[in-house]
């Protein structure tokens, strides 16, 4: 286990009390909370580097840009990406799956064609999919989930049979918490002669990530789910598929030379950056990485699912609580139902306690249809959360328990 | 600081355990949807007009599950404007939804919902019947979703 006791004074929301009790934040894989480092880092960009990047003939100017694309080669390490070009900076996983389905699908996906997905994918890595068949006239092929809340390797291997295009998944699942076999699936989606996009959002801030290893084509992830401030984050692909990608947006920065009826582009990255990019953002994220580096990858994932593994032991100690996902190979999300309480009223109540948590569908409806469910509760852990902070939300629980007179 | 008790008064854990009026009127002639996007939750108000007058009424939360506020809620409304003149309901409608801003404590047992004025986060919980009955009164098609009214 990491020690808490000396990572939490990092935090200063963490000083804040809720309803006159300390703050037990429980919605990581909504978002994260910052450390001083990353808090410091962007006041220091600010103090000392800011000017606008790539573009400057001074000083300052090369001082902000070097800060840029230190930070690039920051994510590049820490992903283990092909190269520093392979970082493309984008607001964050969404960004990062809508610039592949732009670019990318607007240009290979044709009527007839497949693109798969699965059910527990978030709609950040749905919707996207369902624009661009609509558009293009493709099939949305959906992989079941089996009863314990994976992906149903049986039918992910008859998608394949349809020669899909593109095959889209999670990496960690933001409802159940399942870890999928991200490698095993990027193998078999390529020897069906698919192109692979990871959605990284809940992977990358958890568990040693190496997209070389994985072996997909994209990869995306958020800053904000890893300590790093909101609107950043990036989209991981192979050189060789980006170089023949169109731009996703039009604007300074992604041009080359521009002529009054035509324009040719930048070399890769900066073609997927069009306009003044969110700087401070990446200066974030590289302290973040720093931060998380200095912990341990390793160190970060056994910490989480240990206290994931207390936590479903716990809340299952507790009759009418439902625990929903596998029984391994999870990372620290645990989503739940408790008897008839709706997991909004759940969330209310724990609230009062200084216990923060996610109630609702957590953005994956079709999931949710499928676990026959209209939301559930969810306890999501990171770095700074300890077992006093599982202590809090069972209490809390069984509060809620008494209050509605839930059988205890 | 509010108390839990505040938000959870009994009336609404008891309309909540034991819903009035939870049930498909097979002879409304007037129905509408109200949708919450932001936690999922939908219900269905159905609606007798007899002439002026609100002869019956009814309500499902067609996803199986509603939050408590939400649940309860629809069942006082229910009860508070079953035979009463279409134009009362109206009226008590905007009596509910000036006290979830803000305003006087609304009459009878909707006063329960006075305390979820503490928990900015259930106003929407708390309003999503109502909207849905007006609508239904207003013989609207399309379902109304806590994110398109502006002043929900």
């Amino acid at each position: 286990m990491l020690e808490t006791k000396k990572i939490r004074p990092d935090f200063p929301i963490l000083a804040r009390q809720e309803h006159g009790h300390r703050l037990v934040y429980l919605d990581n894989a909504a978002t994260t909370q910052k450390p001083r480092h990353v808090l410091d880092a962007i006041v220091g960009y600010y103090s000392t580097s800011n000017a606008n990047v790539h573009r400057g003939a001074y000083g300052l100017a090369v001082a902000a840009t070097e800060a840029y694309e230190a930070a690039r080669g920051t994510v590049a390490r820490f992903v283990n990406a092909w190269a520093p070009e392979s970082v493309v900076f984008t607001r964050g996983t969404t960004e990062g799956i809508n610039l592949v389905a732009g670019s990318w699908g607007r240009t290979h996906v044709k009527a007839g064609d497949t693109v798969v997905v699965t059910a527990m994918d978030h709609h950040s890595n749905l919707v996207p999919w369902q624009i661009l068949c609509a558009e293009k006239r493709a099939t949305l092929r959906m992989v079941e989930i089996t009863a314990d809340g994976r992906i149903d390797l049986l039918d992910f291997g008859r998608a394949l049979e349809q020669r899909p295009r593109l095959v889209a998944f999670p990496y960690v699942s933001n409802s159940l918490g399942t870890v999928n076999p991200a490698a095993e699936l990027t193998r078999l989606a390529h020897a069906a002669g698919a192109v692979v996009v990871v959605d990284g959002a809940q992977s990358t801030p958890h568990l040693r990530v190496d997209v070389q290893a994985l072996g997909c084509d994209f990869y995306a992830l958020s800053g904000h789910k890893m300590l790093a401030p909101m609107g950043s984050g990036a989209l991981i692909a192979k050189p060789a598929l980006l170089d023949e990608m169109p731009p996703y947006h039009g604007g300074g920065e992604m041009i080359e030379r521009v002529w009054d009826d035509h324009s040719t582009w930048n070399k890769i990255p900066h073609k997927f950056e069009a306009g003044t990019p969110n700087v401070e953002g990446a200066v974030g994220l590289a302290a973040a990485i720093g931060y998380l580096e200095r912990l341990g990858m390793e160190r970060i994932a056994e910490h989480e699912q240990a206290l994931a593994a207390v936590a479903i032991e716990r809340l299952n100690d507790i009759e009418g609580v439902t625990v929903y996902g596998p029984k391994d190979h999870r990372a620290g999300v645990v989503p739940f139902t408790y008897g008839d309480i709706h997991p909004h009223d759940l969330a209310t109540i724990l609230d009062r306690d200084g216990v923060c948590i996610r109630a609702g569908h957590h953005c994956t409806q079709p999931l949710m249809r499928r676990l026959g469910v209209a939301a559930t509760a969810r306890a999501s852990f990171y770095i700074y959360n300890d077992v006093d902070d599982i202590d809090a939300l069972v209490t809390a629980v069984r509060k809620a328990g008494e209050l509605f007179g839930v059988p205890a | 600081m509010s108390d839990l008790s505040d938000l959870y008064q009994q009336t609404i854990l008891d309309h909540n355990r034991n819903p009035r009026n939870f049930r498909r009127l097979e002879n409304a002639n007037r129905i509408a949807e109200g949708h919450n996007p932001l936690c999922g939750d939908r219900i269905k108000v159905y609606v007798q007009v007899d002439g002026d007058t609100i002869g019956d009424i009814g309500f499902q939360m067609p996803d199986g599950a509603g939050c408590a506020i939400s649940k309860a809620s629809a069942s006082l409304m229910t009860a508070a404007v079953k035979g009463k003149p279409v134009a009362e309901a109206e009226t008590l409608f905007q009596a509910f939804r000036d006290m979830l801003a803000g305003g006087a404590i609304a009459p009878g047992k909707l006063a329960a919902f006075g305390g979820v004025r503490a928990f900015p986060a259930r106003v929407k919980c708390a309003n999503l019947a109502w909207h849905a009955l007006h609508a239904a009164l207003q013989n609207q098609s399309d379902p109304v979703t806590t994110e398109s009214s502006r002043d929900f």
